[in-house]
């Protein structure tokens, strides 16, 4: 990278809302399905047909601004966005102009290494999708050499959020965690699946370079078609890199619309300014403008979850978790909830991490049940960390334990009060085990003491036996040790 | 005296009670239908089975007890409106075979409520025009006299209403297009409050003025219509949910009581010494019922009309955008898409149609939105605050319906001699307000042959249609304006 330089990025994303309903129809919101089963007068854009606002989506837009923290206007209203597309049934498409059902905000990120980021929002609006456009006859699907083309409408009039951050990123790998963020944001509360790979979270990028340190904006190129996060970082560093290479060299950026080629690995050419649609928005008069009550707004904010970036901050700088185990805890919020719920009686977070992080996401990767609701309560895992911090257990015995609590055998404490395998820790106990065991071996104690000295896990080993387990493993070595060097 | 000629109201009786059935009227006024229609041209599509079968299920509803409002009552639909299953053009060939999937919530309303749909009706193409001439797809002819267009756009509901080729019509009206072809055609035309009748099913020209009414013989059939379409629907997000009080049962004998303003800025010494002497006439009927006359002023009002053709082009700009060939109506095949859109719609769309939707895109366009389309909702807030101040002084608003009676086929070429034809009844369709037209009289055209209908309109508060109706019947009864002529049909029955 060219020190000499900076890149200003801002992110645009298009997530696909979680209702039940379409945003202006009756019809199911669900990804896939046969083509054009999930459709219906208003979503095909009939004649006569008329929109009417789903006032879950309105819902979920109002929560997402109120957990970025951005302002809910007591006015907002929808615009028609005029253009022609043949898989816009209306050939406009119901979008919010200069009136946002949500402005301003801050997504709250992080990188690899735990540091925290912020990154300002420009606004968030509510709009409906378009249908999805095959090209047949050219063999490799594009529309160039095509004969014709055929259009699913099941996704058109899916609510979709647009999120337009202000340009406050600085390299691709900011981009993807602020993109992270977001998305394990908007998953925390149920806003979206929030999956790329299925198209319910697509993003653009608007990226230019200036002298590092200036406060001036260069001339900025937006950056479509990036299906992965993956490819969004490559793709913003392939364009930063193109840019200063340009500017370096005496060139000048040209204001345009590029799109990124996953396979060769550049950004092209799409259409320049001067290309650039006049959409003609104007208010849309087939609805009345949006006036949230302040009751409402306010209902929805005493419902926000604890959001993932709070989480993290928690579990990094309260806690005292690193930052890759924190950043895995937050990832799936009922993990996160049910964490949470451990350390609240528990006083081991480290240890309750491990066995979330460890046994139990292996039992529940093996089992298809995830963690939240398994039969291991989360007073259950405190308990069984509480054994092993007091020494009543070790942890050869607590594994067992897991795995019996995860098929439903309940309180650990019980356990191991009925079938008696608290620990033993009892020296004169454990000394006669060793006694026993060196007896019973009296080759291996010679190898020993002829200088073999790793046959002492053998012997720990037999020990460990000879206790059913339930030995203190520490005190077994001491005693070992201490026995053969007599 | 024959049957079909009856009103409304009174065939729905005579179905209730079982003296006509509907299958009876239905038939009668199909047959009458085949006779006229050659003449009249007030269809583009006769649903003669459809119709039947619709009878047949209401003679059955009657048998079962139901007190249906309008049974059997014979209705033109305008061609701008959803049936299931039935061609709904908009008189236009980009929709000239398009048959709609699923059916208008106003016209549902009407059927449930026992009416029996005849037909769909001819309009000026996408509801834009004043006299029918736009519609790509017939010439309907003025059933008072056949050299003359019925009005518009609602003409072909009108002309079918007043030839007797249904009982009841639905129009819909924008700027004008149910009260002026229900002044052209000798019948009392309603356009109630914007959001009173759901516009689901209608096909929209400007979505923020196109409002559904009734086109009636009587006052009372109108209220009847109203009665039976008026109310919220969820299907359509512009619809006013608040009670509706039925019309029909409360019409006023006097106007006793009742403020009738006059609108200094509508002196209908403008319109010339004929018109002038009915409509002198008429508001002096209204003070002899006992209203108290009083002048108001609607100061913005003569901008009425550089409003509208801002606001109703640049929303028809965008309503008009989904007909591109691609799922539905015409498609003229191109080398690619953008040549599919540009062929389909220069052949599909009239030139009206298309002056308009260049005017809107304009008006809409980056550099000129704030000039135009910014400046011109500015003027549609100040106009309806002049109404607002109007009704503080009054309780109804009386003026012309029109600047002329019917014309001749071609008189208005120039389109915006045409526009000018609004020019008394797009002020309220900006403010939103309930208004119709009443017939006040006759007059013969110059180089006319026969005396034709003049409408008086009457204009209302905000959901105020039940005092409108109430005191649009009192001035009926005491007038009887609508009864002193006949269509001209004798001489042209097939
Ligand atoms: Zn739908």
């Amino acid at each position: 990278m060219n020190a000499r330089y900076e890149a200003v990025i801002g992110v645009e994303c298009h997530v696909e809302l979680k209702t039940k309903t379409k945003m202006f129809c009756g019809c199911v919101n669900a990804f896939g399905g046969e083509p054009n089963t999930k459709i219906c007068p208003v979503c095909l854009g009939m004649p006569g047909a008329l929109p009417v606002p789903n006032a879950q989506a309105i819902e979920l837009i109002i929560a997402a601004g109120l957990a970025f923290g951005a302002e809910i206007p007591a006015f907002s209203k929808f615009d028609r966005k005029n253009y022609f597309y043949p898989d816009m049934p209306k050939d406009y498409q119901i979008s919010q102009y200069d009136m946002p059902l949500a402005i301003g905000g801050t997504v709250k990120y992080w990188l690899e290494d735990g540091t925290m980021r912020e990154c300002r929002l420009t606004r968030i609006h509510l709009e409906e999708d378009t249908g999805k456009s095959t090209h047949a006859g050219s063999g490799d699907g594009r529309i160039a050499g095509s004969s014709y083309s055929l259009v699913d409408f099941n996704r058109a009039g899916v609510p979709l959020m647009e999120c337009v951050s202000e340009p406050e990123l600085r390299s691709g790998a900011e981009a993807v965690a602020y993109l992270e963020s977001l998305r394990r944001t908007l998953l925390a509360l149920g806003v979206s699946d929030v999956k790329m790979e299925e198209g319910s979270l697509r993003c653009d990028a608007n990226v230019s370079i200036r002298p590092a340190g200036s406060a001036e904006l260069g001339t900025k190129t937006e950056i479509k078609n990036m299906n992965s996060f993956r490819s969004v970082e490559r793709a913003i560093e392939s364009e930063r890199a193109r840019q200063i290479e340009i500017l370096s060299n005496g060139g000048r950026i040209v204001q345009e619309t590029r799109g990124w080629d996953e396979v060769n690995g550049v950004t092209h050419s799409m259409r320049s300014k001067e290309e650039a649609h006049d959409y003609r928005y104007f208010p849309e008069p087939d609805l009345v403008p949006l006036e949230p009550s302040r009751a409402a707004v306010e209902r929805l904010r005493a419902a926000l979850p604890v959001l993932p970036a709070q989480r993290f901050e928690r579990y990094t700088s309260q806690l005292g978790i690193g930052s890759k185990q924190a950043t895995q805890l937050v990832e799936t919020p009922s993990l996160g909830a049910y964490f949470d719920r451990v350390v609240a009686c528990s006083n081991n977070a480290q240890q309750a991490s491990n066995f979330v992080l460890g046994d139990l996401s292996r039992l529940a990767n093996e089992t298809g049940v995830a963690v939240a609701e398994s039969a291991v309560s989360a007073e259950h895992l405190a308990e069984l960390i509480g054994l092993v911090d007091a020494k009543r257990i070790n942890s050869k015995i607590a594994k067992e334990l897991l795995a019996r609590m995860w098929d439903g055998a309940g309180s650990p404490a019980a356990i191991v009060e009925r079938e008696g395998l608290a620990q033993t820790t009892d020296p004169g106990a454990i000394a006669a085990f060793v006694e026993e065991v060196l007896s019973a071996h009296p080759s291996v104690v010679a190898e020993f003491k002829a200088g073999k000295s790793n046959v002492m896990g053998f012997l720990v080993g037999q020990v460990m036996k000879a206790s059913r387990g339930k030995a203190d493993p520490a005190l077994v070595n001491e005693l070992v040790r201490t026995k053969l060097s007599s | 005296m024959e049957y079909i000629e009856k009103s409304a109201a009174q065939i729905a009786h005579d179905v209730r009670t079982r003296v006509r059935s509907a299958a009876e009227v239905t038939d009668a006024t199909l047959a009458h239908v085949e006779s006229v229609e050659g003449a009249v041209g007030a269809y583009l599509t006769v649903l003669a089975d459809s119709a039947r079968a619709h009878a047949a299920r209401v003679d059955e509803r009657v048998r079962n007890g139901e007190k249906l409002a309008l049974a059997g009552v014979p209705v033109a639909v305008k061609d701008n409106m959803c049936l299931d299953g039935s061609r709904t053009t908009c008189g236009s060939k980009i929709l000239e075979r398009w048959i709609a999937p699923y059916t208008a919530t106003a016209v549902a309303r009407m059927l449930e409520a026992g009416a029996v749909p005849i037909g769909k009706a001819n309009c000026d193409e996408f509801a834009m025009g004043s006299s029918c001439e736009n519609s790509a797809l017939g010439v309907t002819r003025n059933p008072y006299d056949l050299t003359r267009v019925p009005g518009g756009s609602s003409g072909g509901s009108a002309a079918a209403v007043a030839a007797y080729e249904a009982a009841l019509g639905m129009g819909s009206d924008t700027g004008g297009s149910i009260r002026e072809p229900g002044a052209f055609c000798n019948l009392v035309g309603f356009k109630p409050t914007y959001g009173r009748i759901s516009r689901y099913g209608l096909i929209a020209f400007a979505s923020s003025l196109d409002q559904i009414g009734p086109l009636a013989r009587t006052v009372e059939d109108a209220a009847l219509a109203y009665d039976a379409m008026a109310g919220f629907d969820p299907m359509d997000a512009t619809t006013v949910d608040r009670p509706v009080e039925a019309a029909a049962g409360a019409l006023r004998e006097d106007l006793r009581g009742l403020r009738v303003g006059m609108v200094r800025e509508f002196d209908s010494a403008a319109l010339g010494a004929a018109l002038d002497a009915l409509y002198r006439a008429a508001y002096r009927d209204l003070e002899r019922l006992g209203a108290e006359l009083v002048e108001v002023s609607l100061p913005t009002a003569a901008y009425g009309v550089a409003t509208y053709y801002l606001i109703a082009p640049a929303e028809c700009s965008s309503n008009l955008a989904r007909f591109d060939g691609v799922r539905y109506g015409l498609r003229v095949e191109g080398d690619d898409v953008r040549s599919m859109y540009d062929r389909t719609r220069a052949a599909g769309f009239g030139p009206e149609v298309k002056r308009r939707i260049l005017i809107g895109t304009h008006a809409l366009s980056s550099g000129y939105y704030d000039a135009y389309y910014v400046r011109a909702q500015k003027a549609r807030t100040l106009i309806a605050g002049d109404f607002e101040r109007a009704f503080a002084q009054c309780d109804l608003i009386a003026c012309p319906a029109a600047s002329c009676p019917a014309f001749e086929f071609g008189a208005k070429s120039d389109p915006y001699s045409m526009y000018l034809m609004d020019y008394y009844t797009i002020p309220m369709a900006l403010a939103g307000l309930p208004a119709l037209s009443v017939p006040c009289g006759w007059t013969t055209p110059e180089g006319g042959r026969v005396p034709m209908p003049v409408g008086l309109q009457l204009c209302a508060p905000l959901f105020a249609e039940k005092l409108l109706l109430g005191a649009a019947r009192a001035y009926e009864a005491a007038t009887g304006h609508a009864l002193a002529r006949r269509p001209e049909l004798e001489s042209v029955r097939a």
